[in-house]
């Protein structure tokens, strides 16, 4: 493992606040799995930001992130040529299984589930957003079923009702999801209620990235897991 | 040209120690270099039994730093003697057991138990609340910190380093108390206490609404503090306080440290303790030092 220092071939908003940037990363690409994240340096910040890794193609490494707080916002000021550090890639990802897979992202969970649904055969694509200037990736899914909150695009209400017409429609192998924690509590409940495994993907303000801080856990029943290490993946 | 440094009875093959609750207990970190090569690895901080510590979130980004409080999460002293030292002993890299306790009996328990492990040095934390004494940190009061030294010492097999809290008025009163209790050595500064507010949320970050402050921010407090310390004890040092490059690393051996740890930089570069150690090393060969005794407390004041 090391620190990697990436050429920015690509940083461009593309939703509101949304960035996508793409960087040339050759041994990142070669090793990366879907769910994993790479832990981001940010100009004039002290400390790294986890980013999921989106795509990959080729030796380019794709990564989505909103440009929220002062890190993110100094990163999306980043220009091609220039270069930015990395580590990575880091985490349990997600393990894409065969049968009926329901792929559910809510906002900017929508991010890591690309790269996982090019590892899937014929997926169902569900994916919800607050409104229609923070819909993305609906053209790089293979017809994903859109969502959101106001109906300004797409079909009115969350994605977890796409989620129960599909169990309504017959057998679901594994739900895959990630976005907010409200969404995923949700998505958890119907997939127990159901008997259906699921993998979740989970975020945590993060220090080290790489499990040795213990700053980033999260309580699964009844124990702390490392959201870096143990996750961000976790299955039920 | 010689980095070994003594700290009691122990010789560290460098004066680069990683930092308690930064490093884990090495495994980590180990994907990145051979851990060996550092001078000792400073394990994460232990408990008598396991602790699952605080709720999330655990961590707030500061200028040039960062607080935490992780609430010292860790598997209890048997279970690391049991389980992490063994793998860390594999790889031939000396260890320094970092122990916090609620009572002064629950660090001496502590401390009968590690002795009959292959632990190379102890830190004794002594942040912590005393339950005893209404919650107030050992570390505040230099009475407390000669009687709990001195009651440790006599159970202690391996050399004591006691790590002293910065959130006092007299660190060099305090330091002098240690020394007088039979410490091998001093550790400083552990982390400062801050805060940081959401102004969205009007709630501090952290779930404990406090926690300690490390990093780049705190350079300047733990050099002086150092510095003031190594004025007032014959005892070795490790000085520690937002070390992020060898030049740091000089800033705190010319105040008058023997040994120094690197840990929250290591958020920032993994590689941070090893670029440190190589730089010192380049220091002292370029300018002709045949050790670190050379330049250690050669701070000329104004």
């Amino acid at each position: 493992m090391q620190e990697h220092i990436l050429k920015i071939l690509k940083n461009e908003e593309i939703a509101k606040e949304i960035f996508d940037m793409v960087v040339y990363a050759p041994e990142i690409a070669k090793t990366a799995a879907p769910g994993q994240f790479v832990h981001v340096s940010c100009p004039d910040v002290f400390l790294r930001r986890p980013i999921s890794i989106c795509d990959i193609n080729d030796d380019n490494l794709r990564i989505i992130y909103r440009a929220e707080g002062k890190g993110t916002k100094n990163l999306s000021s980043l220009k091609p040529g220039e270069t930015v550090s990395m580590l990575g890639p880091l985490g349990h990802g997600f393990a894409p299984k065969k049968g009926n897979c329901v792929v559910i992202g809510g906002g900017l969970g929508v991010f890591p589930l690309l790269y996982l649904s090019k590892h899937l055969d014929n997926p169902t694509v569900i994916l919800g957003f607050c409104s229609k200037d923070l819909v993305c990736l609906e053209n790089d899914f293979i017809n994903p079923r859109i969502f959101t909150d106001d109906g300004s695009c797409g079909e009115i209400g969350f994605a977890t009702k796409g989620l129960t017409d599909e169990i309504n429609k017959g057998k679901v192998d594994m739900i895959y999801a990630c976005g907010p924690t409200p969404m995923l509590d949700a998505i958890e409940k119907i997939a127990k209620d159901n008997k259906i495994s699921y993998q979740v993907s989970l975020e945590e303000r993060m220090g080290c990235g790489v499990g040795a801080c213990l700053v980033c856990n999260c309580m699964r029943e009844g124990k702390y897991k490392r959201v870096c290490a143990d996750g961000p993946v976790f299955e039920g | 040209m010689d980095l070994s440094v003594k700290i009691g009875s122990v010789t560290l093959k460098n004066p680069v120690v990683t930092g308690s609750g930064t490093f884990g207990f090495g495994q980590e970190y180990n994907e990145y270099y051979d851990i060996s090569r550092l001078g000792a690895i400073g394990a994460k901080g232990l408990t008598l039994e396991e602790r699952q510590g605080n709720p999330p979130h655990r961590i707030a980004e500061t200028p040039s730093g960062m607080l935490n409080s992780v609430g010292l999460q860790n598997p209890g002293v048997k279970s690391f003697i049991k389980n992490d030292l063994v793998k860390l002993k594999k790889q031939n890299v000396s260890v320094i057991a970092n122990i916090s306790g609620n009572t002064i009996e629950e660090y001496c328990e502590m401390v009968k138990i590690l002795a009959n492990s292959d632990v190379d040095i102890i830190e004794m934390n002594i942040s912590c609340p005393n339950v005893k004494q209404g919650g107030v940190a050992f570390g505040t009061d230099e009475k407390v910190i000669y009687e709990i030294t001195s009651r440790v010492k006599e159970h202690c097999k391996q050399p004591l380093v006691v790590k002293l809290s910065p959130n006092v008025t007299d660190i060099a009163k305090m330091a002098v108390s240690a020394e007088k209790g039979g410490a091998d050595g001093i550790s400083l500064i552990n982390t400062l206490l801050g805060m940081v507010i959401d102004i969205k949320t009007k709630r501090p970050v952290l779930a404990n609404n406090v926690g300690g402050l490390s990093g780049p921010c705190v350079k300047p407090v733990a050099v002086r503090m150092v510095w003031q310390v190594a004025n007032a004890v014959k005892i070795p040092i490790i000085g520690m306080g937002g070390i992020m490059t060898w030049e740091d690393a000089l800033e705190f051996f010319l105040a008058g440290a023997t040994a120094i740890s690197v840990g929250t930089a290591c958020f920032v570069d993994p590689m941070a303790p090893i670029k440190v150690l190589d730089g010192i090393e380049k220091y002292l060969i370029e300018n002709n030092y045949n050790n670190i005794e050379e330049i250690r407390g050669k701070l000329v004041l104004n």
